[in-house]
């Protein structure tokens, strides 16, 4: 009798705990959209401005999240793009080359870069922006390119693991067959290992497009402004959704506004629901003999 | 063969590249936090309140605030976690499963700025109501929405150590005529019991280093909090706020004694959480 009792107890727990995960989830998420949905429209990202105009760059836009969306675009372009290199040769280097021991202690510090939270990388970010102000150059102040190269450190730990981990994680029978062929390493590394991991690879790829792009405590320290409209060069400051979204609920002007909040969080939220979806179809359908069969 | 010594030494310095990054953002901080030890206001930080006009420079509140907000979203996660990865795991049966789990991985790409500007125009007003006093920004709110945020993290690493309990074990409970139930409590949990605290310590270092829920919903007061229903401010969103300052100034450097003790606690959890996966090796 008291098994049984028991044993509803703790049935009960769990779908109450799964009940109560999904409606606080459904709850934000729902809110947000039904407050935002009358946003979505071409005017919430180039108000009163042409859109082609917009797009060509020949006017500036003020009421719209045109520019924060574009200076979101150029901040995971150039961040991927430097972490991306660096993080799959790194990858590449702990999964074939680096010896036992090597590989512990790169290992515990590459987790250790990922365990760092992500505001010290911001403040290092801002610290060494001051401090090649003061010793290299007077142009270099916190701006586009040292946040992205901020957010490469912030990801390339989720590159380096997830290339790391494909790449071990490949069957046996795999990586014996090309060298009984007579292949060379770097042969078998380029010809059949790297391209039967490259689902996994790009996984790791689009899982840090998604960091980048969500990051707020980074670029806050490091130079993204309010109001600065399509970034002139990789020296100037820039606008950035995620930081647009947070300035808007800190401290917003009037109901417009905040409105153009709800639509940035929703078209900030669908992006990253997008790369989501992306990597599940990666996961799933893309299987890796349909990539090799392709080439 | 050339061409081989050659690529892996590329390899090699990307690699060395990558550790040189974590040594890097450290050694900057010790760098940068080093006068405060010669000037003589290192142990200050620890005895003072914030008061900047009047040269007091003490992070006590925030490391305060950050203690009781992560503290407190740890114990509200981690019933809701065990919960939710004991249904995915174990005791539900057809679609909600998978469902469930798709939920928590969808939920690990929600940009943490979304939740806070849903948390500020709705938990929040909700909490004000609810209490009937101050603004609703407050430990409470906070702790609420960082409870949810750090779940996943829990929940999907519950999940892989629940599954990964050897079936043999499951289908000799099965054989004594075990419910589901009995086989949770009485197999499944004491063996991945090192997975469970992987999860918590990863959930914990997630809800210390957070920014964005505490600077958003906590109030940032940097008075010492004396009930959940005050404001406060935490280390991670102390960082944010006073980075503003002069760089050279005594109240900027404070900050790197802040991150000395984010970069400690998180590497401090980083390295318990490789002990606990090493030890799996040899145990049973």
């Amino acid at each position: 009798m008291k098994a049984r009792c028991c044993d509803k107890l703790v049935t009960a727990w769990a779908w109450l705990s799964g009940l109560v995960l999904t409606a606080s989830v459904a709850t934000l998420l729902g809110f947000l959209l039904t407050k935002g949905a009358g946003t979505l429209s071409p005017a919430l990202f180039f108000g009163d401005t042409v859109p082609l105009d917009a797009l060509l760059l020949k006017r500036q836009v003020f009421e719209g999240i045109f520019p924060a969306t574009v200076g979101t675009l150029l901040l995971v372009g150039l961040a991927v793009g430097m972490a991306v290199p660096v993080g799959i040769a790194t990858g590449i280097y702990m999964a074939e080359f680096a010896a036992p021991r090597t590989k512990a202690v790169f290992g515990l510090f590459f987790d250790i870069l990922a365990g760092i939270p992500s505001i010290l990388v911001g403040l290092f970010g801002f610290s060494a922006a001051i401090f090649l102000h003061h010793h290299f150059s007077g142009q270099i102040t916190p701006c586009l390119l040292i946040s992205a190269l901020s957010l490469a450190f912030l990801v390339l730990p989720y590159l380096i693991r997830t290339t790391q981990t494909t790449l071990e994680n490949l069957p046996r029978h795999v990586r014996m067959t090309a060298p009984a062929l007579g292949a060379s390493k770097l042969q078998t590394i380029f010809y059949v290992l790297l391209p039967q991991s490259l689902s996994g690879i790009v996984s790791g790829i689009i899982l840090s497009i998604g960091r980048c792009a969500e990051d707020t405590a980074v670029i806050m320290l490091t130079g993204v402004v309010a109001t600065a409209g399509i970034p002139a060069s990789l020296l100037s400051g820039y606008e950035a959704l995620p930081f647009y979204i947070y300035t808007v609920s800190a401290q917003y002007a009037d109901q417009a506004e905040l409105m153009r909040g709800y639509g940035a969080a929703i078209v900030l939220l669908a992006v990253c629901a997008l790369l989501f979806a992306l990597t599940a179809f990666i996961r799933h359908r893309l299987a890796d003999h349909l990539l090799y069969g392709a080439r | 063969m050339r061409s081989q010594g050659l690529v892996q030494g590329l390899l090699a310095v990307a690699a060395a590249g990558s550790v040189a990054v974590t040594v890097l953002i450290f050694g900057f901080m010790i760098v940068l936090g080093l006068p405060l030890v010669t000037s003589g206001t290192f142990f200050n930080l620890f005895t003072s309140s914030w008061l900047p006009n009047e040269g007091l420079y003490g992070i006590v509140p925030m490391m305060a605030g950050s203690l009781f907000i992560a503290g407190l979203a740890m114990i509200f996660s981690f019933p809701l976690s065990l919960g939710c990865a004991a249904l995915v795991a174990v005791l539900a049966k057809g679609r909600v499963p998978a469902l469930l789990h798709r939920l928590v991985r969808f939920m690990t790409g929600i940009p943490t700025v979304v939740y806070g500007f849903a948390g500020i125009f709705l938990l929040v007003p909700v909490v004000r109501e609810w209490t009937g006093s101050g603004s609703g920004m407050c430990i409470l709110s906070a702790s609420l929405l960082l409870a949810i945020l750090i779940a996943p993290t829990m929940i999907l690493f519950f999940t892989d150590s629940f599954t990964g309990v050897p079936k043999s074990y499951l289908a000799a409970a099965d054989a004594l005529g075990a419910t589901p139930v009995q086989k949770f409590l009485h197999v499944v949990i004491p063996c991945s019991w090192r997975g469970l605290t992987t999860g918590v310590l990863l959930a914990l270092g997630r809800a210390v280093g957070d920014t964005l829920i505490a600077l958003m919903i906590a109030g940032n007061a940097t008075a010492f909090p004396g009930s959940l229903l005050d404001s406060a401010r935490t280390l991670p969103a102390h960082i944010a706020l006073v980075v503003a300052a002069d760089f050279d100034s005594l109240e900027f450097r404070t900050l790197f004694a802040c991150g000395i003790l984010l970069y400690a606690f998180t590497t401090l959890t980083v390295v318990l959480t490789r002990r606990m996966v090493a030890d799996k090796g040899g145990a049973p």
